[in-house]
């Protein structure tokens, strides 16, 4: 007997679109952030240790890769904040409408980006404003 | 005019055999979270330098301990609700699913209690003693 096409479940066959794509990226940049919390206590006890050791933690937070992960957190802080806004609007019955909820969605896309460039270009004037700055981040 | 059945009502709870505790509090608690968390990035960024004195000095101020602390305990809070709806979704064997939430529920009280007993240390001035 042939095999009869089995009715696939809405998560498998609705049409990809910028709703989902943000949806996701919400999902995605809230897993990435639980994980940065580890560097946030990560750096909080380095703190809480002897200089040595917070020392240590600014080698770490210097290094390029790192300062790589942490503009990705940056980006994922801002864009899970805004996107989070929209989501509490939701919640609260506001822009629902197509139009709006389109435009909103750009706009926390778009601001993300825009917020985590601002927030790099402050640490860069910070980092070379510091005269004893060893080039590091923090 | 309510959707729920009577035996619904009475009980509380619905398929998830939970009931909307988890969704309010993530609601309620992403709010404390969205504002102590831009608190908390644009007192770092005024901050300037962050070296261990500048650092030390800005977390053993009394309110910047107190929404520290704040901050911390929400913020887990808020990571293990949001972890916890993914596994939900995307694990499916039962066994599986609770063991994952007994790991992620461990660590987020293993972080929370870390970034708690490091602000209060730099707060109540312990300082200079190796971890």
């Amino acid at each position: 007997m042939a095999k009869r096409e089995r009715p696939l479940s809405p998560f498998f066959n609705y049409r990809w679109q910028y709703s989902n794509t943000l949806s996701l990226l919400h999902r995605l940049t809230g897993i990435f952030l639980s994980a940065g919390l580890v560097l946030l206590i990560y750096w909080l006890m380095a703190a809480a240790s002897t200089a040595e050791v917070y020392a240590k933690a600014q080698g770490l937070f210097a290094n390029r890769l790192i300062s790589l992960l942490l503009i990705g957190l940056t980006f994922s802080f801002f864009y899970h904040f805004f996107n989070g806004l929209r989501h509490l609007a939701w919640d609260l019955g506001h822009g629902f409408d197509r139009k709006v909820a389109r435009a909103s969605g750009w706009t926390a896309f778009v601001g993300a980006l825009v917020f985590t460039v601002l927030c790099w270009i402050l640490i860069a004037l910070h980092v070379s404003g510091n005269a004893n700055g060893a080039g590091g981040l923090v | 005019m309510s959707l729920r059945s009577p035996l619904g009502k009475v009980l509380g709870l619905g398929a998830a055999k939970d009931g909307v505790g988890h969704w309010w509090v993530q609601r309620i608690g992403s709010v404390a979270v969205a504002v102590l968390s831009a608190w908390f990035l644009v007192s770092l960024l005024m901050l300037g330098s962050l070296d261990y004195d500048s650092v030390r000095a800005w977390v053993a101020a009394p309110w910047n301990t107190v929404l520290l602390l704040l901050l911390v305990l929400s913020v887990m809070q808020h990571s293990q609700l949001g972890i916890q709806v993914v596994v939900e979704d995307y694990v499916s064997s039962k066994g599986t699913k609770i063991l994952t939430m007994l790991i992620v529920n461990a660590l987020h009280i293993l972080l929370a209690a870390a970034g708690v007993v490091a602000v209060l240390r730099i707060s109540f001035g312990t300082a200079g003693v190796a971890s």
